[in-house]
């Protein structure tokens, strides 16, 4: 299997201070990834790196050759401004910027296939409704629907479920197994462990640093939690030597 | 009688026919760019960049007097320095932008009020901070005409990423290098707007034409082509009402006209069908009842 992300002793953070400090690791194509770790452990930073929008402060990600044509991201919801009136049908063909850009027309056939993405995460009905007037369940499946559209090598799921009913957890869970099968590679950073266990054949355990990365059933053990939590406890304190003193 | 009151004064008087040309041609530039401040929660940033223009201006009146090209020019430069300055003490430093503008608009005013204030006269101050729409001549109207056009398509060339970048910055950044790009270029066409809006209105007042008609529309329609649409509408409106109180009583015509957009503004926060209390409390009763 080629790997779709390569994490070379990565070190990612904010004014200098380190979030991710030392990450060396492979994300295979078409893997299915949790990535999960304590509060502050780094994870959404990781994705943040991976998508571009924040720079390395040492080391590089180096992506695979699928991965360079095409990645989908999707935030955290409370990055998102709901309270901009935009429609639903407005905000999933935003999917389409790939193809459309700045200035590109959004004919039948996309308008269709827009149509068919709003479906495929059961929001048929809701096309005209402004997306500050939808609950989170409504919102997060909207943002799956244009996370449909980009039709990327690699998804990023930075906290999928947060604030999200169990029902729409499970329709979302399917669309993440359809990606899977359809062997694109997932990353999804994700609180619950029943859930990880459950559906995600891979999981990456951060503490800033790199605390286990493989198959779910080892990674998601009582000592690697334990190990994660002291890891930051320990990087609590001055955080521009917390890697190198944690270690 | 209604011609005499609303027509006969811009039928007799060419001063008022080019004051209220001027007037459409400010709303309709700088309206839908108050509509994506409000939108983008940056409302009070285009009444900084008002102020940080001021000094720009009064540079261009020290070098060439009453010039329209040289306060223009002065104005662009001042409030373009002011923006960038700000954008790159925020990316450099913990400050965050909102802060280093407040910081950054306050030295340029107090620069602008010292130059207009030790080399001109009271008169002159008076008319960078509060404009001479009255006075505006051909060349004044040409220039607010090409702002305004200037504005209109940059806005639409742009109005896409303008849309991602409000609702979800992160994605643009994702999939487009377009982010900082269209944040300057929105910020050059705010400080822009402001300086075309200068010359009718003032450095102070022009900023008024800019946000309340958008704040105003807010309360009648939600989506953002029909905030644009209303803004303009009640800015026009209010152009028209505010030249003709000016003429009608002598009164200042610049502040005329922001205050009647300011009663624009209260009877659409009162009665606005989208979201003014008065209507939210009849909704609120009929769904109680």
């Amino acid at each position: 299997m080629t790997t779709a992300i390569n994490f070379q002793n990565l070190t990612l953070g904010y004014d200098q201070h380190p979030a991710v400090s030392q990450l060396q690791s492979d994300i295979k194509e078409g893997s299915l990834t949790a990535i999960v770790g304590p509060n502050g452990a780094g994870k959404s930073t990781l994705l943040k790196g991976v998508v571009g929008s924040l720079a390395p402060l040492e080391g590089q990600i180096v992506l695979g050759s699928h991965a360079c044509k095409s990645m989908a991201y999707l935030p955290q919801q409370s990055v998102i401004e709901q309270s901009f009136p935009l429609s639903v049908v407005d905000l999933v063909a935003m999917g389409l910027w790939q193809e459309i850009g700045p200035f590109g027309r959004i004919n039948s056939e996309r308008r269709s296939r827009v149509d068919d993405a709003i479906s495929a995460v059961g929001l048929t009905g809701f096309e005209t409704r402004i997306i500050g007037s939808l609950s989170g369940g409504q919102m997060q499946r909207a943002l799956f629907a244009r996370l449909l559209l980009q039709d990327a090598a690699i998804v990023l799921l930075d906290e999928p479920f947060k604030s999200v009913d169990s029902r729409t957890t499970a329709d979302l869970i399917c669309v993440i197994k359809s990606w899977h099968q359809e062997g694109r590679t997932v990353l999804a950073v994700l609180h619950d462990d029943e859930t990880v266990r459950a559906h995600f054949p891979d999981t990456l355990m951060l503490a800033r640093e790199l605390v286990a990365h493989g198959p779910t059933s080892k990674v998601l053990t009582a000592e690697n939690h334990f190990r994660a939590r002291q890891m930051c406890e320990a990087c609590d304190g001055p955080p521009h030597v917390c890697g190198r003193d944690a270690a | 009688m209604i011609f005499d009151i609303f027509f006969q004064p811009f039928y007799d008087y060419g001063f008022m026919r080019r004051a209220l040309y001027g007037c459409i041609a400010i709303s309709f530039g700088a309206t839908p760019v108050g509509v994506f401040l409000m939108l983008r929660r940056m409302s009070l940033t285009g009444d900084a960049m008002a102020h940080a223009i001021l000094p720009g201006a009064a540079m261009g009146y020290l070098v060439s007097g009453l010039s329209l090209g040289a306060m223009t020019i002065g104005g662009l430069i001042a409030g373009l320095t002011v923006a960038l300055l700000s954008g790159f003490v925020s990316r450099l430093t913990a400050l965050r932008e909102d802060a280093s503008l407040a910081a950054f608009y306050m030295i340029s005013l107090a620069l602008g009020v010292l130059i207009v204030s030790t080399r001109g006269s009271n008169i002159d101050l008076m008319h960078v901070l509060f404009g001479t729409v009255l006075a505006l001549d051909n060349a004044a109207l040409i220039l607010l005409s090409s702002i305004t056009t200037l504005s209109t398509l940059t806005l639409a060339i742009f109005f896409r990423p303008l849309v991602l970048e409000c609702v979800d910055p992160q994605f643009l950044r994702s999939v487009s290098s377009l982010s900082a790009v269209t944040h300057f270029t929105f910020l050059a066409l705010v400080v822009l707007n402001l300086v075309g809006g200068f010359h009718a209105l003032g450095t102070l007042m022009s900023v008024g034409i800019m946000i309340l008609p958008a704040a105003s529309a807010r309360f009648w329609t939600v989506s953002v082509g029909g905030l644009m649409t209303v803004a303009f509408v009640i800015a026009i409106l209010s152009s028209l009402i505010g030249l003709l109180l000016s003429f009608n009583f002598s009164l200042p015509s610049g502040p005329a006209i922001i205050l009647v957009v300011g009663v624009a503004y209260l009877i659409s926060l009162a009665f606005g069908s989208a979201d003014g209390i008065i209507t939210q409390l009849v909704r609120r009763s009929q769904t109680t009842s």
